[in-house]
């Protein structure tokens, strides 16, 4: 499996629901049927803020990441990524 | 350097209750085919109150603004109601997924190349024995065949991965093997489940439900097949053995899960149809959401819970006090240990309860005639005599030499 | 936890594991994986 690129446009995968809760948020993906647990409402804005147009970096320091806990939320996402809730987003792309 | 906030064990976050199930039980009917003799929801005879379809789109619309991710439909047989179909294309239309159990009754090749065509609709095969011996003992003569002609007819229209779910008993322990050759037969997933003492299985849980050494050898094997086998976590209890299982680890009745019944009433699980654990019903002003998220009866599940005698034992952390509905209708207190707990608390307690005061299941919708496919009692002691509803409601499944 | 010594290594090590552990921010659970469901 190749590492999570970070430096990537990614997006949310379109059959994945997000429900937001108080500790961070539910997502359901509808394809794989796999249900993962945001645990922190920051992650959830990270989330929120790929649209497909910032890189992942770029979102979790949009999203408000302090710099010294990038790692652990690129690895966050990496973690979503590899069960197929983000999708990468190639340079030639239209996001949307 | 900022240290890294700990988070919080989701096992905690999700004790406490969430603003919506994350799935639910959602039985569309009591009226079946069959008569199996643990039928957690005494079911054979269709209730004159159920929802309509027009109650029932209502439903669904509701559990999509809750987001809802997805409703396992049940009954009794889901697939004897008229408006199936009509329901489960509206939920996925809606978005909320569907998975349904079934005995198979229904699932007729063009039924199989539909089901196979869609994207959001899981399929659930129920049977509980490797051999027709072993299930129709339980599920009634036929009962065997009919789920094969259903897995048949599932594979050949290519739908991969649909569920054939077994529940664990005394008679099909040291089946495990052959059932995961049959699932992988048929390109279906094994799901093993947890015999409840609930509804019919109230009657026949002494004579069915595993031996210790029979779940001590089940742990093991769930341990070494991983996520290959499903439970519904309904094995939470075996993770005091040591290793937890795969899944939360928790009981979810009416903090992430929860029962809507043919009439519309919301229990707190499938397992636990009885008015202790009934918290409304969706007819009522506020519907389904008001039930969820008012009810007094969740709003208590959703408190910490003191697990009373359990929290002395160095496995409570593991196994949580075990199932509320197996303690309930045993008649063991609710803050002790589980009938089948592992260390053997659960047995001790049962030898000193009064069984014949125990909770009796709410309500029966059994047959009160005879079922074409009624259970051949073949290596199954006689049930014990139920107190019926009414007297023209004697199951034939009663009585006999006693 | 009083420490009247500086960390050694392995103490530092334990730390980190524990703070790996804790910092999880996504868990994942098969749709299946919630008892009280058929």
């Amino acid at each position: 499996m190749t590492a999570f690129d970070a430096a990537r446009t990614w997006r949310l995968h379109p059959q994945v629901s997000v429900r937001p809760e108080p500790f961070g948020a539910l997502l359901y993906h509808f394809g794989t049927r796999r249900l993962s647990f945001l645990k922190d409402r920051l992650l959830l804005d990270v989330v929120r803020a790929l649209d497909g147009r910032l890189s992942a970096t770029a979102a979790c320091l949009a999203a408000g990441v302090p710099a010294d806990q990038l790692a652990r939320y690129e690895r966050a996402l990496a973690q979503l990524a590899a069960g197929d809730l983000l999708r990468p987003i190639d340079r030639d792309e239209v996001a949307g | 350097m900022s240290i890294a906030t700990p988070v919080p064990r989701l096992v905690d976050q999700f004790q406490l209750g969430l603003d919506a199930p994350i799935c639910l039980t959602w039985e569309l009917t009591y009226a079946c085919n069959l008569a199996c003799v643990h039928c957690l929801s005494s079911s054979g005879r269709r209730d004159p109150h159920e929802l309509s379809t027009a109650e029932s789109k209502a439903v669904i619309d509701e559990l999509e603004r809750m987001q809802v991710f997805y409703v396992n439909i049940g009954g009794g047989e889901p697939t004897v109601r008229p408006d199936f179909w009509e329901l489960v294309d509206y939920a996925t239309a809606h978005h909320v997924g569907v998975k349904f159990s079934t005995n198979g009754v229904k699932i007729t090749r063009e039924v199989a190349d539909r089901l196979a065509a869609s994207d959001y609709v899981d399929v659930q095969i129920s049977l509980d024995g490797a051999t027709p011996e072993v299930n129709d003992a339980v599920r009634g003569r036929g009962s065997y065949a009919t789920a094969v002609r259903a897995m048949e007819h599932l594979d050949r229209a290519g739908f991969r991965g649909f569920k054939l779910s077994v529940v664990v008993t005394r008679h099909n322990a040291g089946q495990l093997d052959a059932f995961k050759k049959i699932a992988d037969r048929y390109g279906a997933q094994l799901r093993l489940t947890r015999l409840r003492p609930s509804g019919r299985g109230a009657d026949v849980w002494d004579e069915l439900h595993p031996l210790p050494e029979q779940q001590r050898e089940l742990y093991q094997w769930l341990l070494a097949h991983g996520d290959d086998v499903l439970t519904g976590d309904s094995f939470f209890h075996l993770s005091a053995y040591g290793e937890s299982l795969p899944g939360l680890n928790l009981c979810g009745a009416g903090r992430v899960v929860c029962l809507i019944d043919p009439v519309g009433d919301v229990y707190a699980c499938p397992f636990a149809i009885h008015d202790a654990f009934l918290a409304g019903n969706i007819r009522d002003p506020g519907g389904f959401a008001a039930v969820w998220r008012e009810s007094p009866l969740f709003l208590d599940l959703r408190r910490p819970q003191t697990g009373g005698a359990c929290t002395r034992c160095s496995a409570y952390d593991a196994c949580r006090g075990g199932c509320m509905a197996a303690k309930f209708f045993t008649g063991l207190p609710l803050d002790g240990p589980d009938p089948e707990c592992v260390q053997g608390h659960g047995a001790t307690a049962l030898r000193v309860a009064d069984r014949a005061t125990a909770p009796r299941p709410s309500g029966d919708h059994s047959h009160a005639a005879g079922v074409r496919s009624a259970p051949v009692q073949l290596g199954i002691p006689t049930a014990r005599a139920r107190r019926p509803v009414r007297a023209c409601d004697e199951s034939p499944l009663n009585g006999g030499s006693r | 936890m009083t420490e009247s010594a500086p960390k050694t290594a392995a103490q530092d090590a334990t730390l980190s594991d524990a703070l790996v552990e804790d910092e999880l921010l996504v868990e994942e659970v098969s749709i299946d994986g919630m008892c009280g469901v058929y």
